[in-house]
């Protein structure tokens, strides 16, 4: 201990005390984070006692923007006829109920669980035909073509959501969220009722077989990890540039230094 | 010479030694170079550390030139990477794919010789701002510095030309830009489009074109450059920071051999490994991630590596229509219309060929306005020259603007703020963050000056706090050494020179626009303390501090 209180003088002290508050700070940070994070399963069976409850918890929670019979309003569209498949994703990913007014709602641990979700699914999807949850069949990433699927992820989705599904901007605040750790369903139903900004992929743009292709190639490159090393975020060549200008170069002006300077 | 005044070395080595040495003159070229005086000082080392990556760049290059095939021939992928299995792709590609995925040591290499490339274009441009902000490029280094710029530019294209070899999405992307800006050439543009590519874009021809530059011209021009470079550096000797022992006609230093020799060479390992420690830890370019090149898709967060950022963003900062001006002009000409897309030229064009200009111009703009034409082997302090680093950093500033457009996407998303917002605010910086930087540097400069003015004429504080017999309460001032103040006190002072006549008598107009610029850069000005300004203060110090007055010991 002596030895070290010697050294709390020494010009790199508060470098190393500053490195270790933040290690510190942020190993509990990461540790509180995945203690949090919650898994879900799933139920599929409409009932009209599931109706019921749906309307029940609709009028409670929802209504306030899209009206007491989903009809919309001013503050909200009507979700007459988007289906269950959009309910699924709004409500499941925590979109809705909306954490805050802005360009587009956010992600956020979901509201509801599974039961209520699917009974509010019920409720909106009996109020018009519309997209369905889809089938176990076509989140099945064993029987998709990762191949085919990652070309039609580049014609269709990389323009806003990177190649790599790392996200990017759009205008006005508005964004494409990452693709990494969204499930399968839902990425299934986003391209089904095109939320928030995005634009709606019917069964006729691209297939639910074609859909499962996209699924699967997504869990493929997120399972695969980044060949290689370290992905810096797979942000491409302004983050590789970052890095050249910050860590590179300055573990080389470290080195001249040390190369150049005399004992005294 | 006759035989019995030849040497004969007595060990094994000294007679190989002497065997060569008699044939090619060995010892006389090691007296000439060993003993050349090489400073030391880190901010000098960044030239060798672009040499060093531009070895590695050559060393890896070579390796991957064994596996890759410059071919735009359609393939159907068969490699190890399974979510691009069966997909077609040009043989660039899936060559490329087949170096990452299935040559051993492959993906190794290709990160090495991306990484050394951007670390290459980055030390050139880091040594290029200290040789600029020290003023290491006034006579006679003039030619150096436009042989040092032309090296960068030298860099970006070496560099631009192999981001473009894999043939994937992002460098087509790329591609597609610098179609774009070809075409927005007045009456050339489409005929020098067509002739780049082999007819429509992307053709059938523009890798192997790109790989022929990459590979033969772009590094024998960087080669030979970088020959003339040194040349020149041994030529005019090493400039030297200043301080006391160091004048204009010497060097202080350690000589090449065997010190300075053994330390470069050592740095070139040290650079080696620094690359080889990125290059195996973090990924570069994952071609596997944007997929095969394709006219059609256009991927989030495309950019180019960092070097070629500036123009992109001013491409991305550039409004296609102002209100109702647009920046499209269709020219009705007696055969048809033609199109001027200025808002592709202009930002393609125009910013980059602005700051190059004015970067190969200034030392003779410099010697323009000081009308200073001595030699100079001694760096000014950037302080000291506050006209200049100012401008430096009006330029640094314009360059960062750009450069930060580029990711104007990436801080939308991940600052939380809105893309038009960040548009807007960069457009507004482009114009005005230079005017800005230039004068806050400026000042900067000078308040910097006045301080070590101040240090000179009142000493340090000592952090001693003296009570006097009555009660006041004094800092000591420390006097420096003669060392420190040698270093504050002996500096070029550049004034402002007002437009003289020339021997007819005449003031020319040149002469009178010089004399604005020269007023412009040195109306404000720190003068370097006198030997008499000092005597005084120290005759002042001593009185005062005798009677215990503290007033004069703050503010002077």
């Amino acid at each position: 201990m002596k030895a070290l209180s010697k050294k709390r003088r020494h010009p790199l002290a508060a470098v190393a005390l500053l490195l270790f508050g933040l290690l510190i700070t942020g190993s509990l940070y990461t540790a509180a984070g995945n203690i949090s994070e919650a898994k879900a399963a799933e139920t599929t069976a409409a009932s009209q006692s599931d109706v019921d409850s749906g309307q029940k918890l609709f009028a409670a929670n929802c209504a306030t923007c899209h009206g007491m019979h989903a009809e919309g309003s001013d503050s909200g569209p009507s979700l007459i006829g988007v289906g269950a498949a959009a309910v699924d994703f709004q409500v499941g990913t925590g979109r809705m109920p909306m954490q805050m007014q802005g360009p587009q709602a956010q992600a956020k641990p979901a509201q509801f669980d599974d039961k209520q979700i699917s009974q509010l699914a019920a409720y909106v999807a009996s109020l018009g035909a519309g997209p369905s949850v889809p089938d176990e069949e076509y989140l099945d990433t064993t029987q998709g073509d990762a191949a085919h699927g990652g070309t039609v992820f580049r014609v269709n989705c990389a323009m806003c959501h990177n190649a790599a599904a790392a996200g990017g901007a759009l205008t006005r605040g508005k964004f494409a969220p990452t693709l990494t750790g969204v499930t399968e369903k839902h990425i299934y139903e986003a391209m089904a009722t095109g939320p928030q900004n995005m634009p709606v992929f019917n069964d006729s743009n691209i297939t639910p077989d074609e859909k499962r292709d996209v699924i699967t190639f997504l869990k493929t490159i997120e399972a695969n990890g980044s060949a290689g090393g370290a992905a810096l975020g797979s942000l491409g060549p302004v983050a590789e540039g970052l890095f050249t200008w910050t860590a590179g170069l300055g573990i080389i002006i470290a080195f001249t230094i040390w190369l150049t300077s005399r004992p005294s | 010479m006759s035989a019995s005044n030849e040497y004969t070395p007595s060990t094994a080595t000294g007679r190989i030694a002497n065997f060569v040495d008699s044939r090619v003159g060995a010892s006389g070229i090691i007296k000439e170079f060993g003993r050349k005086i090489f400073p030391d000082h880190w901010s000098f080392m960044f030239g060798e550390v672009a040499m060093y990556t531009f070895v590695l760049l050559l060393l890896s290059g070579t390796f991957l030139t064994f596996f890759f095939d410059p071919s735009m021939a359609h393939v159907v992928y068969d490699g190890s990477y399974v979510p691009m299995k069966g997909l077609g792709m040009s043989t660039a590609m899936a060559s490329t794919m087949d170096i990452s995925f299935d040559v051993r040591g492959g993906l190794f290499m290709r990160q090495v010789h991306h990484w050394s490339a951007l670390l290459f274009v980055a030390s050139l441009s880091v040594h290029m701002l200290r040789v600029f902000f020290t003023g290491a490029f006034r006579r006679p280094r003039e030619l150096n510095w436009v042989v040092g710029g032309v090296l960068l530019i030298m860099g970006m294209a070496a560099g631009f030309t192999g981001y473009s070899l894999p043939d994937d999405l992002l460098s087509g992307n790329g591609l597609r830009i610098i179609d774009g800006v070809m075409k927005a050439l007045p009456i050339v543009g489409t005929y020098l489009s067509m002739f780049f590519f082999g007819g429509e874009f992307p053709g059938e021809h523009v890798i192997q074109r790109l790989y022929s530059l990459h590979i033969m011209i772009v590094p024998a021009v960087i080669i030979l450059l970088i020959v003339i470079h040194l040349f020149m550096v041994v030529t005019h000797k090493h400039t030297q920071y200043p301080g006391p022992g160091r004048t204009n006609d010497n060097v202080v230093g350690f000589p090449v051999g065997p010190v300075y020799a053994a330390k470069a060479g050592g740095f070139f390992f040290i650079v080696f490994g620094i690359v080889a420690l990125i290059a195996g830890l973090f990924q570069i370019n994952p071609i596997w991630n944007y997929g095969p090149y394709d006219p059609s898709p256009v991927s989030a967060g495309t950019q180019p590596d960092w070097y070629i950022g500036f123009v992109d963003g001013a491409l991305r900062l550039m409004p296609g229509v102002l209100g109702n001006f647009s920046f499209e002009w269709n020219i009705p000409f007696p055969w048809g219309t033609n199109t001027l897309v200025l808002s592709v030229l202009l930002p393609a064009l125009v910013p980059a060929g602005a700051i190059f200009a004015v970067m190969f111009a200034w030392p003779w703009i410099e010697r323009w306005v000081t009308k200073d034409n001595r030699e100079h082997h001694l760096l000014d302090r950037p302080r000291n020259a506050p006209f200049r680093t100012a401008m430096g950093m009006a330029g640094v500033t314009l360059y960062s603007v750009m450069w930060a457009a580029a990711s104007s996407d990436l801080i939308a998303t991940h600052f939380h703020v809105a893309l038009n917002d960040v548009t807007y605010w960069l457009r507004a910086l482009f114009f005005l963050g230079p005017i800005f930087a230039f004068w806050l540097t400026r000042r900067i400069c000078l308040s910097l000056q006045r301080k070590d003015r101040e240090i000179v004429l009142h000493g340090r504080e000592a952090g001693i706090i003296q009570m006097s017999p009555e009660g006041a309460f004094t800092e000591k001032h420390e006097e420096i050494d003669v060392y420190k103040r040698y270093l504050l006190t002996n500096f070029v002072d550049r004034q402002y020179i007002p437009a003289e006549p020339d021997a007819a008598g005449h003031i020319s107009g040149s002469e009178k626009r010089r004399a604005m610029i020269s007023k412009f850069f040195f109306e404000d000005r720190v003068a370097p303390v006198t030997p008499s300004e000092l005597e005084a203060a120290h005759a002042a110090h001593g009185h005062h501090e005798v009677e215990g007055d503290k007033a004069d010991s703050i503010e002077k």
